[in-house]
């Protein structure tokens, strides 16, 4: 099989397996829901504070469910006695990284647009022209909290206290895609165009290409034993 | 040879001590206070130092498989922890009496926060893991990503929000301020490179008689 296809092949497996047993997905999207709960207590109802922490606040929801998302990217293998069938797979080891990284983002996007969607209606909020660049700059955060995200989560899978280690190592890691797209989320919904944010794309996709690659190279290095 | 290094080191921080106290200017504005800069500067850029060191040492270490250098970045990241540290806290020393806070967002003083709690998290990585082979291994994956971060922190920290002076020792142009604060601070971070290779020296010679006490 070439790199690609036992890629795509990691990937299928993943998903289908979640497609069948819900197991991540069910939680998540109750996690995200409470999250909507815990951001209406706390911040209160006062609307015009609610619009300008709104961008602060959907990149939280994010962040807190892909750290519960990402972090068990390897228990599957874990849970079910899988781990030597994974490390028994044959040629360069990257590929496994990119089949859970195209895993993981699949996942993420769909919650994400599921927090957005439950963000709309219960905060009524009027996204308009900014949707297509939110989208953009949803794309770009998610695939870069994914790309360390999956490396991290295969690190932090052998490790004492792996559910307290792996927020702590990514997220210091993330500031980078944290402040950026909160800033492009803010500027769009202040109704910029998304070339006014445009150095923060750029951050962005100088961060998705550093994290990936690197990940790449390393993940054999993760896998060995 | 560690031994030499160490009274070099000595040496080295005693002239510093008295150039900073003794020959470098009372400052117009600032007044005694501004003497911290002689310790602040110094620790921020041998904590950089470190990192650098510690993201080569990675890197010769998923090469080479060599147990030396893991054991340089090993201490290079708990050196560069505390010097870190002690930079933040120096410099919350002198911004109390200057800026009149003890702390503040501004840019530069962020992404060195941030640095700080990335190396942390590194350190808890380190500790967390048994097998002293894994933890090497994981320690440089994690070196290297942290040093390909520092570029991309420090931008986006930037763009985010910039009180701090500008730098005034490293910028186009070069120097422009009096040699008369020039040459201690140059003495201060000879001597606390000096400091930081000493630490490290040391440590290393722990960690290598730990492993072998344990093999």
């Amino acid at each position: 099989m070439s790199w690609a296809r036992r890629a795509l092949a990691v990937a299928w497996k993943d998903l289908a397996v979640e497609r069948r047993s819900k197991e991540t997905l069910n939680a998540l999207v109750f996690f995200s829901l409470l999250l909507l709960f815990v951001f209406q207590f706390t911040l209160g109802s006062d609307r015009e504070r609610l619009a300008a922490v709104l961008p602060g606040v959907l990149w939280l929801g994010f962040v807190l469910s892909a750290l519960l998302a990402l972090g068990r990217t390897f228990l599957v293998e874990r849970e079910h006695d899988c781990w030597e069938g994974l490390l028994l797979a044959p040629g360069d080891k990257s590929a496994i990284y990119l089949g859970k990284l195209v895993g993981n983002l699949a996942l993420m996007l769909l919650v994400e647009t599921l927090v957005l969607a439950l963000f709309i209606v219960f905060f009524d909020i009027d996204l308009g022209r900014a949707m297509p660049g939110l989208l953009v700059v949803m794309l770009l955060g998610t695939l870069g909290l994914a790309a360390v995200g999956t490396l991290f989560a295969a690190m932090t899978a052998n490790v004492r206290a792996r559910e307290l280690l792996f927020p702590v190592l990514l997220l210091p890691v993330q500031v980078p895609v944290l402040l950026a797209t909160v800033k492009a989320t803010e500027g769009l919904l202040l109704g910029e165009p998304l070339a006014a944010v445009a150095h923060w794309v750029k951050l962005l996709v100088a961060a998705d290409t550093v994290y990936v690659i690197v990940s790449l190279l390393t993940f054999d290095v993760v896998l060995e034993g | 040879m560690v031994r030499t290094l160490g009274w070099l080191t000595a040496v080295g921080l005693l002239v510093g001590l008295v150039m900073a106290f003794g020959v470098a200017p009372r400052e117009v504005t600032q007044g005694n206070v501004q003497r911290i800069m002689y310790v602040h500067v110094p620790l921020i850029l041998a904590s950089y130092v470190a990192f650098g060191v510690l993201a080569l040492a990675s890197i010769v270490y998923l090469v080479r498989r060599d147990a030396a250098a893991d054991r340089v970045a090993h201490a290079s990241g708990e050196v560069g922890v505390l010097f870190v540290g002690l930079g933040i806290a120096t410099g919350s020393i002198w911004g109390k009496p200057t800026w009149g806070t003890w702390w503040t967002w501004d840019a530069r003083l962020t992404s060195v926060a941030i640095l700080f709690v990335m190396y942390l998290g590194y350190l808890l990585l380190r500790g967390s893991i048994d097998d002293p082979e894994r933890a090497a291994r994981y320690s440089a994956v994690l070196g290297i990503v942290a040093a390909l971060d520092i570029p991309l922190v420090h931008f986006s920290v930037y763009w985010w929000r910039t009180l701090h002076q500008p730098p005034s020792l490293m910028k186009p142009g070069g120097f422009t301020g009096s040699t008369s604060i020039l040459w201690p601070l140059l003495v201060n971070l000879l001597a606390f490179m000096l400091l930081y290779a000493y630490f490290v020296a040391r440590r290393v010679r722990v960690l290598r008689a730990e492993a072998e006490a344990a093999a």
